[in-house]
C-alpha cells in the first residue's frame, strides 16, 4: 500500500471525526499494524478528535511515522487552541468530564496507545500526542 | 439525510449497521428506533454490529441509550456480532456497555429475545392468577 498522503487534517465538526478514523486506519494498515492495534489506534483517535471538537472548538491532527530500534510506529498529534485543561490530572481520570461525555476519552486514549503526552495551558490550548509501535 | 434502515421482523426490529457511523447518523438512529418501537409495538430490538470496525465512547453511549430507551418502552435490546478486536479495544477504553445485552450472532440474539420475552409473559400470566 502506498504511503498515505494525509499528514495533517483540520477537524471542526463532530461529523468530521469519522474522516479522522478513516485516515488513521489507512496509516495503520500501511504500517502493517495488526487488526487489534489498528482498532486501538483508530478508537483512541476517535476519542481525541471528538474531544478536540467538543472542548477545543476544533483543531488539527498531525500524522507521523517515527522509527525506533528498527520498529515503526504511528504517532498522532491533536492540537487545538481552545480553553486548555486547568487540571490535567483530574481530566485524565475515568468518569471526569466537564462536558456531557462519559469522561473516558483521555484515560481511554492513554490505555489504547503505547506513549501518551499531553501539554495544555489554560487560555492557549491543548496538544496531545499518542504513539503506538508495531508489534 | 442518510439513515440506517430499520427492518421489522414480526414483533422484533432488526438494525444492521454497515456504515461507519458519524455522529449525526448515530443520533438519528436513536430517534428512529424509539419511534419504530412505538409505531410497531415491538417487543425487542436486535442491533447487528458485525460490520462495525470500531466502537468508541460515543457509539457505546448510543448503544446504552438505545437499550435504556427501549427498556422504558417495554422492549429488550440485544447487540449482536461484535468483532473480537472491537471487544478487546472496548475493555481498554474502559467501556462496559452498561445495560446492553450481547450475543455472538443474530440467531443467538433472536433466541435470547424470544426467551426473555417468553419468560416475561409467563410471569405476567402468573401474576394474573
Amino acid at each position: 500500500m502506498p504511503t498515505p498522503t494525509i499528514r495533517t487534517m483540520v477537524v471542526r465538526e463532530a461529523d468530521e471525526v469519522a474522516l479522522v478514523r478513516h485516515a488513521v486506519r489507512d496509516w495503520a494498515v500501511h504500517l502493517g499494524f495488526g487488526l487489534v492495534d489498528q482498532t486501538k489506534m483508530v478508537t483512541a483517535a476517535s476519542e481525541l478528535a471528538r474531544n478536540m471538537v467538543i472542548y477545543g472548538g476544533g483543531g488539527t491532527v498531525y500524522f507521523d511515522s517515527p522509527e525506533c530500534d528498527g520498529r515503526s510506529g504511528l504517532r498522532l498529534t491533536f492540537d487545538d487552541h481552545g480553553p486548555g485543561i486547568a487540571d490535567i490530572e483530574r481530566a485524565m481520570k475515568d468518569g471526569y468530564t466537564s462536558g456531557n461525555g462519559l469522561g473516558l476519552g483521555l484515560g481511554g486514549a492513554k490505555r489504547l496507545s503505547n506513549e501518551f503526552e499531553i501539554f495544555s495551558k489554560p487560555g492557549e490550548g491543548t496538544r496531545i500526542s499518542i504513539t503506538r509501535w508495531k508489534r | 439525510m442518510e439513515r440506517i434502515p430499520i427492518l421489522k421482523m414480526g414483533e422484533f426490529l432488526l438494525v444492521t449497521i454497515q456504515v461507519d457511523m458519524h455522529d449525526r447518523l448515530a443520533m438519528a438512529l436513536q430517534d428512529d428506533l424509539t419511534n419504530s418501537i412505538v409505531k410497531n409495538l415491538s417487543r425487542g430490538v436486535l442491533i447487528d454490529i458485525s460490520s462495525v470496525e470500531i466502537v468508541d465512547s460515543f457509539i457505546g453511549r448510543m448503544l446504552s441509550n438505545i437499550a435504556a430507551m427501549s427498556r422504558i418502552l417495554d422492549a429488550k435490546t440485544v447487540v449482536v456480532g461484535m468483532q473480537p478486536s472491537v471487544a478487546i479495544t472496548l475493555v481498554d477504553l474502559g467501556l462496559s456497555l452498561p445495560g446492553v445485552r450481547t450475543a455472538l450472532n443474530v440467531e443467538r440474539g433472536m433466541a435470547l429475545l424470544r426467551d426473555s420475552i417468553g419468560r416475561q409473559e409467563i410471569g405476567d400470566a402468573d401474576s394474573n392468577d
